[in-house]
């Protein structure tokens, strides 16, 4: 089951529907990182609310993808993990260490806003007479 | 519900989720907590998982146990692969002979309440946990 990928202004957001097969998501990790360069985009959203189990494939997937996406140039954040998903993760050892979270895709659009912002703003200085 | 068995073949990488949603129905039916859902789940994801990484194919068998008044799920993860070698080992935090994070079998034993293996180079390895209902 292929991840629909939107393209959004800057970014591109991928919402994870179903439950996903190892290949499914390693598939959904080179579309992002390709249409990062295809679509110019500045910013990715991984939408994981679906998800109800997150298991060392998929975390291990997601921040591979979060960092390879990084290298070319973007930033990712994974929005949406569920409560259970979190407790279970932490209980397994689970980190996705490097890899901005947010709580949902609202949240996700605010930090990936912020963040671009203050890095390509120039610094709010004072007005020169 | 009791003596119900049910069999989940493993052999290719739908079948971890096949066998995950599986056990995860079960074990809603035997009344488990939410949390404790996704904890069974993430630990038949795992050895499902082990199952496909080591030994290409096997199996997954979900049953209900009691114990007195209390009831739990079985999860049986069977195959016939190459078996362990040094199970002492296997189980030691972070060790990981695959490609995967390194969790393996320890992080398994801490997600449910009960944890066995049988393993016997040649004859594939048998891991046996229990989640027990509260």
């Amino acid at each position: 089951m292929q991840v629909p990928i939107l393209k959004q202004r800057d970014y591109l957001i991928a919402s994870i529907q179903a439950a996903l097969t190892d290949a499914d998501l390693l598939q959904l990790r080179d579309a992002l990182v390709s249409q990062v360069g295809t679509y110019r985009s500045r910013g990715v959203i991984v939408d994981v609310t679906a998800l109800d189990v997150m298991d060392s494939f998929a975390v291990r997937t997601l921040r591979d993808l979060a960092h390879m996406i990084r290298l070319r140039g973007a930033e990712t954040v994974i929005v949406g993990i569920q409560p259970e998903v979190s407790f279970a993760m932490v209980q397994l050892g689970l980190t996705l260490e490097g890899v901005s979270t947010a709580l949902d895709l609202e949240e996700g659009l605010a930090y990936l806003d912020k963040k671009l912002r203050t890095i390509t703003a120039p610094p709010a200085g004072k007005k020169r007479g | 519900m009791p003596g119900q068995e049910i069999t989940v073949p493993v052999n290719a990488d739908i079948d971890i989720v096949t066998a995950r949603q599986k056990g995860r129905e079960l074990a809603r039916d035997l009344g488990f907590t939410s949390t404790d859902l996704a904890l069974i789940a993430t630990a038949i994801s795992e050895l499902a998982r082990n199952i496909i990484l080591y030994a290409n194919s096997g199996e997954i068998l979900l049953s209900v146990v009691e114990n007195g008044s209390r009831r739990g799920l079985k999860v049986v993860a069977r195959d016939d692969g190459p078996g362990i070698p040094d199970i002492e080992r296997a189980l030691e935090e972070g060790f990981s002979t695959s490609r995967s994070l390194g969790l393996g079998l320890s992080g398994v034993r801490r997600l449910m309440d009960e944890f066995d293996i049988v393993s016997e180079i040649g004859n594939g390895t048998t891991v046996t946990v229990k989640k027990w209902r509260l």
